[in-house]
């Protein structure tokens, strides 16, 4: 076969390169999930990405507006199922606040434990992930897991599962914490201290770990509240934004803790922030045990089946990964009419693009990992 | 032609090679499955796993029943895969690894040939396995495979620079290529001690070589997901698999042989054959077991901090130690004054590792005009 050769001199030119496209994920073993980013490079530096959401999607919101207030409590765990109780937490107070509930001290403060444990469990599995995607061989993983799992065993104590706790309520919890409840959180802070000091010991000071996310991944301030990014993300670029101290809710007021802020707003100060949050977190923890005092954990009249006067409500709290709100609005009756999850993952994520370009490849694995998405959440 | 096989005297010289040819193929494929089992073993120690329990007594049949499963497995070619190079890439990986065995001494007298240019010939064979990294990844028509591919022939050349020069340092101070000699010279102290600068560049360039973590780039799992085998099964990515380990194997055997004295230190050329290939076990064992150790703790570099250290850390470095060496042997200085360089290389390279590392992290953000917009 012969081809009609183009008339131009050869090599008149220089030689011509074109940009590779390579697609990564939607199974890839470090895209978090079924995320999918093409990237487009030039070697090994990435030109453009183009991310690809909504492999997730399973309408979660929509779900929710077809069952009753109490049902659509399993809907958050399996929304956002890494911090399930900071989701139902949202929920929780979402419809508190348009049914006019409040729940007693003791629930509370056990919602504010469970909380706080949570984003424990979950910053660890972060350490772990980030970790796998730097490239230490499992070892990362397997010691963050050890201490999640003493975490998790709590949780199925109390809630009976260890996945989809669906154990808070409106206007309280479903039921009494076991006996030795206290004693088992005790427990599991001392060995978590174990963990965040043994991880922090094998990753923070390790000089290849610091080579490979010290300066890479950087957000400034600006961009960061532009996206609308929040939690860690937000905070390692500098901004002291963290809803547990702008707009306390539970009794975040009573507790003392810092917001943990980065300064340079790389990929090292965004998992440096998390590091320090959940020793923050343990610091809360320990004083909401000495508040927690016998008392009951609904109130008084709580209807068997909860119905809401017509409105509308917007209730946000801090989870691990940052703003997790709910926006309900209710015509009365026993359900949501408009239910909207706002996701800190969606936001946060948004962001990747700005952070990718211009980096390595290995970088954008690192970037992407240090936002530290979960799929689900972003995709609903 | 006749000659001397283990004593056997009277023995055809093909005959004779053929038969320490197959010991050597057979004794190898043993020695790579029990080192993956005694990784995956090790590693699991680090991990706090068990690692592979169910398969025989504590595991040990797991590396067997993979070999099996992997037998067992179809041969897959991708659709546009480049069928003649796709298939060959194999054995020019695979073959060189076990070529090199020819001149390693286990023992005083025991090797397959002794070569006068053994180490040079050992280097030289064991780095052919580029060609096959680049091949597998060119033919195999896909982009991950190319990028791990052309990854790994950046970095295999990059690091076989540094590599051979600190094994001329041994070379120049032994005046000898020839591995049983240099070996042998080491009977009261070994060369680690003269040359422990060539040691340590010589081992941050195996695991280089060896694409063993922190330098596992070509085949990063977390980004290239496999690298040039991503589009091999079966049999032909066992025999990669195969050949990684053996290329470990050899690498380390060859760090014992001129770094650490091999069979003879310090027990000498009179000690019994059992003693010296006992020693040297020990010590190929002890440095497999420290790349194991390396590999478990450390994250995985990024390709320009990998070329960046070859060309402007390990290789001004491995020259400037030639240098020193070749003037305190011409001018036939003491041989302490050897140390003096060795010792001011490595001041130099933990000096250039602890702080060296350029970093420019972004300037620091304006806070009080943040913290108001944010209360804002």
């Amino acid at each position: 076969m012969t081809t009609a050769v183009p008339d131009t001199p050869a090599f008149d030119h220089e030689f011509e390169t074109q940009d590779l496209m390579i697609n990564m994920g939607p199974q890839h073993p470090s895209t978090h999930g079924v995320f999918r980013m093409v990237l487009t490079i030039d070697g090994e530096l990435v030109t453009d990405v183009t991310p690809h959401i909504g492999y997730m999607h399973r309408g979660a919101e929509k779900l929710c507006e077809t069952m009753d207030y109490r049902q659509g409590i399993g809907y958050m765990d399996r929304t956002e199922y890494l911090a399930n109780f900071n989701a139902e937490l949202s929920y929780v107070m979402a419809v508190e606040q348009l049914a006019e509930l409040e729940a007693p001290e003791r629930a509370q403060w056990v919602r504010m434990i469970l909380c706080e444990l949570n984003r424990l469990s979950s910053h660890f599995m972060f350490l772990g992930a980030f970790g796998t995607d730097v490239g230490v061989f499992g070892t990362a993983f397997t010691y963050a897991f050890r201490e999640r799992e003493f975490i998790q065993d709590l949780f199925e104590e109390v809630a009976g599962d260890r996945l989809m706790f669906a154990y808070f309520r409106a206007g309280g919890l479903a039921w009494e914490v076991p006996g030795n409840f206290e004693a088992r959180v005790r427990e599991t802070l001392e060995l978590s201290r174990r963990g965040i000091k043994d991880l922090d010991g094998l990753m923070t000071q390790n000089e290849i770990f610091r080579a490979r996310t010290e300066g890479v991944g950087h957000l400034s301030a600006e961009d960061a509240l532009d996206w609308g990014a929040s939690g860690p993300t937000l905070r390692a670029s500098g901004v002291p934004m963290d809803i547990r101290k702008d707009e306390p809710y539970l009794f975040y007021d009573q507790v003392e803790f810092d917001v943990i802020t980065g300064e340079h707003g790389d990929v090292f100060d965004r998992f440096q922030c998390r590091v320090n949050e959940m020793w923050q977190s343990i610091r809360i923890i320990e004083q909401c045990l000495e508040r927690l005092e016998p008392g009951p954990i609904v109130p008084d009249r709580l209807p068997r089946m909860l119905r809401t006067p017509p409105g509308e409500v917007y209730c946000r709290t801090e989870a691990p990964r940052g703003e997790y709100g709910i926006y309900l609005v209710s015509k009365g009756g026993n359900r949501p009419h408009r239910l909207k999850i706002r996701s800190a993952c969606l936001s946060n994520l948004q962001a990747l693009r700005d952070m990718t370009i211009g980096g390595y490849v290995a970088d954008a694995v690192v970037v992407l990992g240090s936002l530290d998405i979960v799929l689900c959440e972003v995709d609903r | 032609m006749n000659t001397e096989l283990f004593g056997f005297p009277t023995v055809n010289v093909w005959v004779d090679a053929i038969i320490r040819l197959h010991l050597i193929v057979g004794l190898m494929t043993v020695v790579v499955m029990g080192l993956i089992y005694i990784e995956r073993k090790i590693i699991a120690r680090f991990q706090m796993r068990l690692g592979p329990t169910r398969t025989g007594p504590l595991g040990l049949l797991q590396s067997l029943a993979d070999a099996l499963k992997l037998l067992g497995k179809e041969d897959l070619r991708p659709r546009n895969a480049d069928p003649l190079i796709f298939e060959f890439a194999v054995y020019f990986v695979f073959v060189p690894v076990f070529m090199a065995f020819v001149a390693i001494p286990f023992a005083f007298d025991w090797n397959v040939r002794v070569l006068e240019l053994g180490l040079f010939y050992v280097i030289a064979i064991s780095s052919v396995n580029v060609v096959g990294w680049v091949m597998a990844g060119w033919s195999s028509d896909n982009r991950y495979a190319m990028i791990g591919a052309l990854r790994a022939a950046a970095q295999g050349i990059s690091y076989e620079v540094p590599l051979i020069l600190a094994v001329l340092a041994v070379a120049m101070v032994a005046g000898s290529l020839n591995l049983n000699e240099i070996t042998g010279q080491q009977g009261h102290i070994p060369y680690i001690v003269w040359q422990p600068l060539a040691f340590a560049i010589f081992y941050v360039a195996m695991l280089a070589e060896l694409n063993r973590s922190p330098f596992d780039i070509p085949i990063g799992e977390s980004e290239v997901v496999g690298g040039p085998f991503i589009e091999y099964s079966g049999i032909r990515w066992s025999m990669f698999f195969l050949a990684e380990y053996a290329g470990l194997f050899i690498l380390c055997l060859l760090a014992s042989a001129v770094f650490l004295g091999g069979w003879a230190w310090p027990l000498g050329e009179d000690a019994g054959v059992l003693w010296q290939v006992a020693l040297t076990s020990a010590k190929t064992g002890l440095l497999i077991f420290s790349v194991f150790w390396v590999r478990v703790t450390v994250p995985r570099m990024r390709i320009d901090q990998l070329m960046g250290f070859s060309w402007k850390v390990l290789m001004p470095l491995s020259f400037a130690l030639i240098l020193a060496n070749g003037l305190i042997l011409v001018y036939e200085w003491p041989d302490v004054f050897l140390l003096i360089p060795n010792v001011l290389g490595l001041v130099l390279l933990y000096v250039v590792v602890e702080h060296g590392v350029t970093r420019r992290r972004p300037r620091r953000l304006a806070r009080p005009a943040l913290e108001a917009e944010a209360a804002s």
